[in-house]
């Protein structure tokens, strides 16, 4: 059971990211990002980590998102891009054939870092705790990690008043 | 079938993260290209919640937390210089945002 649902959510959220990779008029792709979010947190749910899997629907699928698409539909321009899509980028401008072999090579790079891994290598611990309790995470994040939750707020603070200086309109 | 391990996780991820790379190399709509980055950080997250559950350690989730809260600062940052950008220049094509070149 758990194996089917792997494969179905990893498939939707692959394809939907190859689409939206490749689609011409960037609303479609924010709907299809959703749809390959929404695909990951069915999957952090079978990676027994509930609490990820909300947070992924309500701040990625719900905030960010929404933000995205408030930015599209403000500015309002639906399929400007001349630019050919990846896959026949490779006759393209000298630019777009250089990012597409560098990023061929980390592929390359990536599949050979994989077969190296190998299958036995991780350690099987099927009588230990599971992690997907809340209580645990809070723990961690408020105790040995209270530094870094800390800096985050600040970081938020920071794009906070960012965002309002740069959306602000001179005058 | 065989059962479900990190190293399907970490296959996936790759793939993800490769899809990201491709779509910031090749695409030149700014829009797409902040969703590309999305895309890998997403492709990270998943491996941590992987592992998290492999190592039974929470501090994997605990990081995927954060990296999700500097998604949303990056996202409120970007977009809001994506639309300085296009009042200034009334394009979205990162072709013509060059004014800090030399």
């Amino acid at each position: 059971m758990d194996v089917i649902a792997f494969y179905i959510f990893a498939a939707i959220a692959v394809v939907a990211s190859v689409l939206v990779v490749g689609q011409k008029n960037p609303m479609h792709s924010v709907m299809l990002l959703i749809t390959s979010f929404g695909a990951l947190a069915g999957l952090y749910v079978l990676l027994d980590a509930p609490f990820t899997a909300v947070t992924q629907i309500i701040i990625y699928a719900g905030a960010i998102m929404v933000l995205f698409l408030f930015v599209v539909m403000l500015l309002n321009v639906p399929r400007e891009e001349p630019a050919p899509p990846a896959v026949s980028a490779l006759l393209g401008p000298t630019g777009i054939r250089i990012g597409v072999i560098l990023s061929l090579l980390l592929g390359a790079e990536i599949v050979w870092a994989l077969s190296r891994i190998g299958l036995g290598w991780f350690p099987q611990d099927p009588a230990a705790a599971s992690v997907s309790s809340v209580a645990l995470i809070g723990a961690s994040l408020f105790t040995r990690h209270a530094f870094a939750f800390e800096a985050t707020s600040v970081l938020i603070l920071v794009a906070m008043i960012g965002a309002v200086v740069l959306a602000r309109r001179e005058h | 079938m065989t059962p479900i391990t990190p190293y399907h996780y970490l296959v996936l991820s790759a793939a993800l993260f490769m899809l990201g790379v491709i779509g910031v190399m090749t695409r030149r709509n700014i829009i797409i290209i902040f969703m590309s980055i999305e895309l890998m950080l997403n492709a990270v997250n998943i491996n941590l919640a992987a592992f998290s559950q492999q190592l039974h350690n929470a501090v994997g989730q605990v990081f995927a937390i954060f990296v999700v809260a500097v998604a949303a600062a990056e996202a409120a940052i970007g977009l809001g210089i994506i639309l300085a950008f296009y009042r200034n220049k009334e394009t979205l094509n990162i072709d013509e945002m060059n004014i800090l070149r030399w």
